[in-house]
């Protein structure tokens, strides 16, 4: 199924409705207000995550309920950069009012751009390989994976909480001027960030789905459908769990280093409990195991977010849950799965559909 | 499978384009306004925005502030409006999340061009809105007494200052209640930031501090400290505890067997609303610091509490913050008429040593740091679960965020 490389009509369809999303996604900025290209920009590195959200999980069958950690800790990156940088030399605000008198050093490197954004992905990524050498090499899996992973949530946001004076405590880290020398509130900026975002999002794309088309990615799905079998073909699982796992938790990195840019703060509430699971209800929702799905999920639940928000400011989560749990109800596989329902309902596709693209995990 | 990609490419294009389009609509009408869905801002109305926590854990305190703003907003209109033009509140979900405070107030602001927001409680949240007000030039009236150490030109802030809470408190226990205080509060940026202070106060006056902790935000297991307090024999315990751990932390140590008559607690975020949380029982004895109580003896604050009461229900308590956030609205029109213009830059200019008789007695705004002058009251609770006033500062104290009139706090001078 995968082989086919002609260039059929339906595969400039496919191709045109890239093309046209992708049109859509660049050219926005001649359409939007400032404040709502905003909005995009930062739905928009929500979907990053999500992409890497659905490589686990959609893809390889490992949920992680800590997402918010690798994003958050991508975020802070970024953030101690934008904060010394506002600070023009001095020492951050918040370190002065929590009793510091001197920057400590492992704020220091961040002064640099470079640095700040190769640990923004590096960090995260070593975090991810440390807790999966331990645990998919124990053959820790399912849910007990998933509870490890609220563990490091809760660890994390409460060692960031703890720690005022090194991290601005439950603030977070907020205020900034400029970036590489340009002002970070000026449209131009701001626009430049945007299209910087929006590539992004479509270079994890490309890399994402040629992760998920290439041999790599069979083997990834064969151990979310069945992990032993693939250990007794000769495969080691684990390896290829660490890998996508951490290159998963390098993604969620590279989102929240543009989330900052675009947010202006990043504080433990973006990285504790319930962003975590919010990330993945966007997947479930848009539907795993699609990477287009994924991402189009975390941006449609945050715009209804903020629509249903400004809209009914007083019920809006009774909205928001409503459509949670409706989509779970009657779309299980979620957005992309209506989609591909439509189509099986016309074609008899039905059973190399399911063997392909279902979610259904085994019994182990 | 290639007919799948199909399907799946014409959802790419249907629904970027539906967002996008939603997005685009969504910029000329104000379709975003809830109370009275006027439309855009045409030449009658102002429209202002309300930005507090209406969902989430400090859904709780904020939705109060929320009542009195409203409530001053439709007093005004009642009387006319300000410069002949009706008010609009545009009220936003700050979800109890600092990112989104930040977001919606960039949306107050940029696309419902409010002339002002009311809003915030905590400290995170207005550090999170900041940026964005001195960005876009917007301006926020913010009613929560808070650590100080700031002074952004486009916030008033019309809760207490350190030295108009707590600075005073402490001045007052030392002299009344003993000399060896125990720090407890909750683990973030204002409770840290009042104890930094407080322990420069005691070193400087001759005070000592024989314990400090700090639990997170939601804790409600005290024994272990209730314990060293014991151990510790404070004369006071300063407490900057938030939200749901007071409720633990009382009826564990009523439940030690220490009572107000043993330990004097003195509480900064403990107010009447609170005091029907924790239960008075509990509470009876114990003192608290602020500016307002709604037994607060002024002609003012006589119509504040029968209206507020009138409107929201007998049951309803006035508190500090929430007679902050009805003040706010009022200095704000107050401001607006004398400068003739609800222009962010004139509206500041006008606000300039601006008096007004507000509940709490008479406020008056401080130009330089757009803090208001403030009386500071000190109550103990009694058994009706009001407060009965113990002292009060006479006049309004001038406000001092950084503490420039006073030599000990030198070291706890802000970076910008």
């Amino acid at each position: 199924m995968l082989t086919v490389r002609k260039l059929s009509p339906q595969r400039l369809w496919l191709l045109a409705g890239y093309a046209a999303a992708a049109a859509a996604l660049f050219s926005a900025p001649l359409f939007l207000s400032d404040f709502r290209l905003n909005l995009l920009a930062k739905f928009l590195a929500f979907a990053i995550v999500a992409l890497g959200l659905d490589l686990i999980w959609g893809y390889t069958g490992i949920l992680s309920l800590g997402h918010g950690i690798f994003f958050g800790l991508g975020a802070y990156a970024m953030a101690m950069y934008l904060k010394l940088e506002a600070s023009g030399g001095r020492l951050p605000d918040f370190m002065g009012w929590s009793g510091l008198s001197e920057l400590p050093f492992f704020w220091k490197p961040f002064e640099s751009f470079g640095f700040a954004v190769l640990m923004g992905i590096l960090i995260p990524a070593v975090l991810a390989l440390f807790l999966g050498f331990f645990t998919f090499r124990n053959r820790i899996r399912g849910v007990y994976f998933t509870i490890l992973t609220q563990a490091l949530v809760i660890i994390t946001a409460t060692l960031l909480v703890g720690q005022q004076a090194y991290t601005g405590g439950t603030n977070g880290v907020t205020g900034y001027n400029d970036i590489l020398g340009e002002s970070i509130a000026s449209p131009d900026t701001k626009r430049m960030l945007y299209w910087v975002t929006a590539a992004v999002l479509v270079a994890v794309f490309i890399v994402c789905r040629y992760v998920v088309k290439s041999r790599f990615g069979k083997v990834l799905r064969a151990i979310r459908d069945g992990e032993n079998r693939v250990r007794f073909i000769g495969y080691n699982p684990a390896v290829y769990q660490m890998v996508i796992f951490t290159m998963s938790a390098a993604i969620a990195g590279i989102a929240g280093m543009l989330f900052v840019l675009h947010v202006g703060i990043i504080s433990p509430s973006m990285m504790g409990i319930v962003p975590s699971i919010e990330m993945v209800l966007w997947v479930a929702i848009g539907g795993r195991g699609t990477l287009i799905g994924a991402a189009l999920g975390a941006v449609l639940m945050n715009w209804a977010k903020s629509e249903f928000s400004t809209t009914y400011p007083q019920g809006w989560t009774y909205f928001l849950g409503g459509v949670f749990i409706l989509v779970v109800v009657f779309l299980p596989n979620g957005l992309a799965g209506l989609a591909s329902k439509l189509k099986l309902s016309k074609t008899r596709e039905v059973r190399s559909e399911a063997e392909h693209d279902g979610i259904e995990h085994p019994a182990v | 499978m290639k007919k799948k990609w199909f399907y799946q490419s014409g959802l790419v294009a249907v629904v970027l384009s539906l967002l996008l389009a939603a997005c685009a609509n969504n910029e000329e009408p104000a379709s975003t306004t809830t109370e009275s869905g006027s439309g855009a801002a045409s030449g009658d109305v102002i429209k202002v925005g309300v930005l507090h926590s209406l969902s989430g854990t400090m859904a709780i305190s904020e939705v109060s502030v929320r009542d009195a703003e409203m409530m001053a907003i439709e007093e005004i209109n009642a009387a006319g409006g300000v410069l002949g033009k009706k008010i609009e509140a545009v009220q936003e979900d700050g979800a109890s999340d600092w990112p989104t405070f930040a977001e919606k107030a960039r949306k107050l602001i940029s696309e419902d061009k409010v002339a002002t927001v009311f809003g915030g409680w905590t400290s995170s949240s207005r550090k999170a809105m900041k940026p964005v007000f001195e960005e876009l030039n917007g301006l926020l009236w913010y009613p929560v007494q808070y650590e100080g150490l700031e002074a952004s030109p486009n916030i008033f802030y019309t809760g207490a200052t350190t030295n108009q809470q707590i600075v005073p408190a402490v001045d007052w226990l030392l002299e009344n209640r003993g000399k060896r205080f125990y720090l407890l509060g909750s683990d973030y940026v204002f409770p840290r930031t009042a104890n930094l202070i407080i322990k420069e106060q005691l070193k400087a006056k001759g005070g000592e501090m024989v314990g400090e902790e700090y639990t997170p935000l939601g804790h409600t297991d005290y024994s272990t400290i209730i314990s060293k307090i014991k151990e510790a024999k404070p004369d006071v315990v300063f407490n900057t505890l938030n939200g749901d751990s007071n409720v633990a932390f009382f009826k564990q140590l009523k439940d030690a067997g220490i009572s107000a008559q043993d330990i004097t607690t003195l509480s900064v975020s403990v107010a009447e609303e609170e005091i029907r949380g924790i239960g008075v029982d509990v509470l009876q004895g114990h003192l608290a610091a602020w500016n307002y109580y709604q037994t607060t003896d002024t002609p003012a604050n006589k119509t504040f509490v029968e209206n507020y009461k009138k409107k929201y229900g007998e049951d309803r308590v006035t508190a500090d913050p929430i007679e902050a956030g009805y003040t706010a609205v009022y200095l704000w029109k107050a401001a607006v008429e004398k400068a003739g213009s609800t222009d962010v830059d004139k509206v500041k200019a006008a606000a300039k040593d601006l008096e007004w008789d507000a509940p709490e007695g008479k406020v008056k705004i401080d130009g330089e740091n757009q803090h208001i002058y403030k009386t500071v009251r000190i109550g103990e609770v009694q058994s009706d679960g009001q407060f009965k006033e113990l002292w009060n500062s006479g006049d309004a104290v001038m406000p001092d965020p950084f503490l420039k009139g006073y030599d000990w706090a030198a070291s706890i001078k802000p970076t910008d």
